[in-house]
């Protein structure tokens, strides 16, 4: 159980996906020039990874991973360079399926949503969040809860960033620097932050 | 057919003018990954180039068979394809900086650079104009890896493509690598003054303020 836990909070908090593995920027920054927008997006994203990953992990471990044939007598088989295709059509798949079941029986979270469902077909993120849990060999448990910790800690990151956009009103930034300048400039101010989850991960 | 000075606008425009990582804000998530060195970054630069190249020639040759409303997975699959050939022959030839990259490679296929030019321009223009267009945004995309790659290295490493151009202190040299600049943070700084510094010499490219808080709202009226 704390293993599992340890492994939400390394997502999370360590390997956080856009501002230490800078996956998912695009939307990122395009997203969050107001919190309540970037709060949409992170709730959005939580519930596709924490959805696509372990699907996609029961895809890899039962249909391309070499071997995974074996009890039809094809133990050399090795599908697994089709992997990014596969992944691609489930997470496409889940989404739209995702959408038309909020869609019919929680309409109020699916306005919450808004366009941003459909947009994550094509997030770096979510198809990150996929060929990490290869990389590492993710248990079905494992990619699940690794699914949703990395969701959450996007959605804390864009929260936080939107937040501090907002206040940018007030601030007198020269022209050249406004919106995408000071958008990585932030970021970066920001990622020195989460920096300091890595040292405290290494130490313990 | 393009005359000559539209085929040389359309390569170089990108470049800089309309260049897509500071301007169009497409791609930036594998800009940043990658560039830790020159090499990499180099890698890089060239899978993106041509699967984007490539993409926008097979797109745009049968974009009169592609019904409407599945065009985005037809063109995914495309890009999908394309992607896993690369990340072979890189896997085949290059094993080691295929390693460094990491995923970032199959992450070219949900890079918005490549669907954004097919869906933007190759769905729309014949076979040569849109090669062109995607080439010369590929361009501009593999001119700021290196820029952002080699600053990185540089100041990094005291290294450009691995081989040393500052002398190290521990070596007997002068120069103390700043590891700072081997960390996520450094090329976010890195590419946000780049904007900044692009923006200040074109002006049209600067963005208005997000909003305008109250207290100010009524001091310009």
């Amino acid at each position: 159980m704390t293993e599992l836990w340890t492994l939400f909070l390394t997502a999370a908090f360590v390997d956080n996906m856009p501002l230490i593995l800078f996956l998912g920027l695009c939307t990122f920054l395009a997203l969050s020039k107001r919190p309540d927008a970037a709060l949409g997006l992170g709730v959005a994203m939580t519930a596709v990874l924490g959805v696509t990953v372990p699907l996609n992990q029961l895809i890899y471990a039962y249909v391309l991973a070499p071997g995974a044939w074996s009890w039809a007598g094809m133990p050399e088989l090795d599908l697994s360079y089709l992997a990014l295709i596969a992944f691609i059509g489930v997470i496409a798949a889940a989404v739209q399926v995702l959408e038309m079941v909020l869609d019919r029986f929680f309409p109020a979270i699916h306005a919450a949503f808004g366009v941003f469902l459909p947009l994550l077909t094509v997030q770096c993120a979510i198809l990150a969040g996929s060929l990490f849990m290869v990389e590492r060999s993710y248990s079905l448990v494992e990619s699940t809860v690794f699914g949703l910790g990395s969701g959450v800690g996007f959605a804390v990151a864009v929260v936080m960033l939107g937040a501090i956009r907002s206040r940018l009103a007030y601030a007198n930034l020269p022209a050249g620097l406004r919106g995408l300048g000071i958008g990585f400039v932030l970021t970066g101010l920001m990622s020195l932050g989460f920096a300091a989850f890595s040292q405290m991960a290494a130490a313990s | 057919m393009a005359k000559g000075p539209d085929v040389w606008r359309v390569l170089t425009e990108p470049l800089i003018r309309q260049n897509p990582v500071t301007l169009q804000i497409l791609g930036i998530c594998s800009a940043l990954a990658v560039t830790t060195t020159m090499a990499t970054a180099l890698t890089m630069a060239v899978s993106l180039t041509v699967v984007l190249t490539l993409a926008a020639g097979i797109i745009s040759t049968i974009r009169r068979h592609i019904p409407d409303s599945i065009r985005l997975i037809v063109q995914i699959v495309i890009v999908a394809s394309l992607v896993i050939v690369i990340d072979q022959v890189l896997q085949a030839y290059f094993a080691e900086i295929s390693r460094a990259l990491s995923v970032y490679v199959g992450l070219i296929t949900t890079n918005c650079l490549v669907l954004g030019r097919t869906e933007a321009y190759a769905r729309h223009h014949r076979p040569l104009p849109s090669m062109l267009d995607a080439f010369g945004n590929g361009l501009g995309y593999s001119l700021v890896l290196m820029i952002v790659g080699g600053l990185r290295e540089l100041f990094g490493k005291g290294e450009l493509f691995g081989f040393a151009v500052l002398p190290l202190a521990d070596a007997g040299g002068w120069f103390t690598p700043l590891s700072l600049m081997l960390l996520a943070p450094s090329a976010f700084f890195i590419l946000g003054l780049l904007v900044w510094a692009i923006r200040s010499w074109l002006p049209e490219q600067a963005e208005a303020p997000e909003h305008v808080p109250p207290g100010r709202m009524e001091a310009a009226e």
